[in-house]
């Protein structure tokens, strides 16, 4: 006698009905095979599989996030000091070696769904990590959930991914729009003045009109008036017409969502249209090498958030291990992007560790159940919110130091408040995120 | 509705923006109008242009002078280019060309992406053109004020040398009949080669021109050549005078329509392009069955 796939699932969905079984008792149940699990577990080795931007318009911060990875990866499979500060036991991650392949995936959701399902299929990946832009991690969360792979998102800011996308298989560390708007306005209303007048410049993507929505709500809290916003494609050359709209707006405040390359050319433009001499500039989410491309004379002075800053080595013990460790190899310091790539490897390999298995399911409900045993982290105690997987966390303020104030080539931000996870918080609810299941 | 200073002042950066978008395909258009060659390396050569400016800047500490030597680079690259590639493919159909040059191009934007990595590079406004001018009507950065001039003299200067000199004239008529022109006793091949490389300095120019305006880095060819194409698909494929025309149409398209609503603006670009080819399929300068 042969069943279909829907009788199957009514029937199912009868029996359980049938027996009244509580929703904790499905959940509890893990299956012994599921996704790459347990092929994707060797003797000696699991595969990682990493879709980063290398080039494109976040190719500057793909770089750095794929050297965080690289140097998390190391760490971990030399069974190193560092790693065993963060609580690993051993070389690699349950006695296994981490093998890893880089696509570059130029920050086009088609390219990062065609690599990441490679990966899937292919190698067996037992995680997936990567993605610079909100729309690639969007995609890539789709397709881990329905590949039931672990997807560890990596720079991304959009509420989206945490909000009406958000999936079962994708864990978010970065904050989200939200937080870092919530985080910020506070900051810059003190800094700048109550009652001023904002013109924004938004990406015509997912992270710029959530940032731009974020944003616009909690500087209109402090007293702020918008009175221009303009919207331009992702990937514009040419910012010269939204600028003059701008320069032209009576702004007191140029709030500038671009991001990656978008944003150093849009502020390199913005400053010869004399725009940052008539306003104050305000990044709400600051690029990994903004600062070093745009240059201390143009960034001087700006207020933004950011998801690491290098200084904050002296108020935590592993940030100092990290940006010690990245500084002897790659000599410069690690931004945002190799902070998250770092943070997010670590997290997985801590998570696996603590469930002692490499199966999906165990993972995600360990990640769930981390508010009870938060992670000691490079930005401190942190944990994933059960209902959204977005990481409680503190959000670093940052303000540009004018060259004078640098003491050294890359001392280019201040950490001006550093505002903590729980008070920044949306509601999980509030961006209509409905978590899919768990088989 | 915008209103009246609003609407000039865009009308005006349509100007601005329209001489810089004319610029840069001018180089696409003389290789393709003259050779017959769809040059797909063109991305590619504006990136490498004004990393040439970025590389000589360090080392001359003269804007004007890193653009001479940049140009001179550019011109040898465009002659090793042509010698050793381009030239067996002037017989070939445009599948092979746009293969070859699409290649050519990623091989150079990585080559530069191998030397100088993926982060933006600083290219600063020369001290001649910081700071902004008042206009009476809008405040316009010098730095582009400055450009239109210089554009407008570097083109009427391409047009000259491909109108009204000898080597324009060879050029034009070898494009029309090579075989008569071999007849004739005069050497094509020199004067092709002269061509492509003349091409490439021009796209090279532009980007060297470019660069303290926009974000240099290995990719930022790419959008200029999507726009490339569009400008000279407006004003006719090979067209020299429809290349300028279509640059100034679409940098007022672009422009006026961000005095509306900014986000239409590239859309509108394209939208004009697809109502042209199913009107005027040729351009507006271009002839049927010329390329």
């Amino acid at each position: 006698m042969k069943f279909d796939r829907r009788q199957i699932l009514l029937g199912s969905a009868g029996a359980a009905a049938g027996l009244m079984l509580p929703a904790s008792a499905a959940w509890a149940q893990t299956p012994a095979s599921i996704g790459t699990f347990p092929d994707g577990v060797t003797a000696d080795s699991v595969f990682v599989g990493l879709t980063i931007p290398l080039t494109g318009v976040f190719s500057g911060d793909g770089g750095d996030l794929k050297l965080g990875y690289e140097l998390a990866i190391a760490q971990i499979n030399a069974g190193s000091d560092a790693a065993k500060t963060w609580g690993l036991q051993g070389k690699g991650v349950l006695g296994r070696q981490i093998r890893y392949k880089v696509s570059d995936t130029e920050g086009k959701p088609n390219l990062d769904v065609q690599s990441a399902t490679q990966f899937i299929q292919r190698d067996k990946a037992i995680m997936v990590s990567g993605s610079v832009s909100s729309a690639s991690a969007i995609a890539l969360e789709e397709l881990g959930s329905r590949e039931k792979v672990l997807y560890m998102v990596g720079i991304a800011g959009s509420n989206d991914i945490t909000g009406k996308n958000c999936q079962r298989y994708g864990f978010r560390s970065q904050q989200n729009a939200y937080m870092a708007a919530k985080a910020l306005a506070p900051v810059v209303a003190k800094a700048l003045g109550k009652n001023m007048k904002t013109a924004f410049l938004v990406p015509d993507y997912t992270y710029g009109h959530t940032v731009y929505d974020s944003f616009a709500k909690f500087s209109k809290e402090q007293g702020w008036q918008q009175v221009a916003k303009e919207v331009v494609p992702l990937g514009t050359t040419d910012y010269s017409s939204a600028l003059l709209n701008i320069a032209n707006s009576g702004a007191d405040v140029f709030v500038n969502i671009a991001f990656g390359a978008d944003a150093v050319a849009s502020t390199k433009q913005a400053e010869q249209f004399g725009v940052l001499k008539r306003m104050k500039l305000v990044v709400p989410n600051l690029s990994s090498f903004q600062d070093k491309e745009l240059g201390a004379e143009i960034m001087q002075g700006v207020y933004g958030s950011c998801d690491f800053w290098w200084t904050l080595s002296d108020r935590y013990p592993l940030a100092k291990g990290f940006v010690d460790a990245f500084v002897a190899q790659n000599k410069y310091h690690p931004r945002w992007g190799a902070h998250i790539g770092y943070m997010q490897t670590y997290l997985w390999a801590l998570t696996v560790e603590r469930v002692k298995s490499f199966n999906p399911v165990e993972i995600i409900k360990a990640m769930e159940a981390s508010k009870d045993a938060p992670y000691e982290t490079t930005i401190g105690k942190v944990y994933f919110r059960a209902e959204d997987h977005q990481m409680v966390r503190p959000i670093p303020i940052l303000r540009g130091k004018a060259p004078a104030e640098m003491k050294g080539p890359e001392d280019y931000y201040e950490i001006v408040d550093v505002a903590e996870g729980e008070s920044v918080m949306n509601p999980p609810d509030q961006f209509g995120c409905k978590l899919g299941p768990y088989i | 509705m915008p209103s009246w200073p609003a609407l000039a002042s865009q009308a005006f950066n349509g100007l601005a923006l329209g001489s810089l978008l004319a610029l840069v395909s001018s180089g696409l258009t003389i290789i393709l109008g003259t050779l017959g060659v769809l040059n797909f390396a063109h991305g590619a050569l504006f990136a490498v242009g004004a990393y040439a400016a970025f590389v000589m800047l360090q080392y001359t500490q003269s804007f004007l002078l890193a653009i001479a030597v940049g140009c001179g680079f550019m011109l040898v690259l465009g002659f090793l280019l042509e010698r050793l590639i381009i030239r067996f493919f002037y017989g070939r159909p445009h599948e092979d060309q746009i293969l070859v040059t699409y290649g050519i191009g990623i091989v150079l934007v990585e080559c530069v992406r191998a030397t100088f990595g993926g982060n933006a590079q600083r290219v600063p406004t020369p001290s001649w053109g910081q700071g902004a001018t008042q206009l009476g009507f809008l405040i316009y950065p010098t730095y582009r004020l400055q450009l239109i001039a210089i554009i407008a003299t570097l083109l009427v200067g391409l047009y000259l040398v491909l109108y009204r000199t000898s080597m324009g004239l060879v050029v034009r008529a070898g494009i029309e009949n090579p075989g008569m022109v071999g007849i004739l006793g005069i050497n094509l091949r020199r004067t092709f080669l002269l061509v492509f490389a003349i091409g490439v300095v021009a796209v090279g120019l532009a980007g060297m021109l470019y660069a303290p305006v926009v974000a240099v880095t290995p990719d930022m060819g790419a959008n200029f050549m999507a726009q490339s194409f569009v400008v000279i698909v407006l004003g006719g494929l090979g067209s020299f005078p429809g290349a300028v025309i279509g640059g100034l149409i679409a940098g007022e398209i672009v422009s006026l329509t961000s005095a509306f609503n900014s986000s239409y603006s590239e859309v509108m670009l394209y939208a004009l392009m697809a109502l042209l080819l199913v009107l005027r399929p040729q351009g507006l300068f271009g002839s049927e069955g010329r390329v």
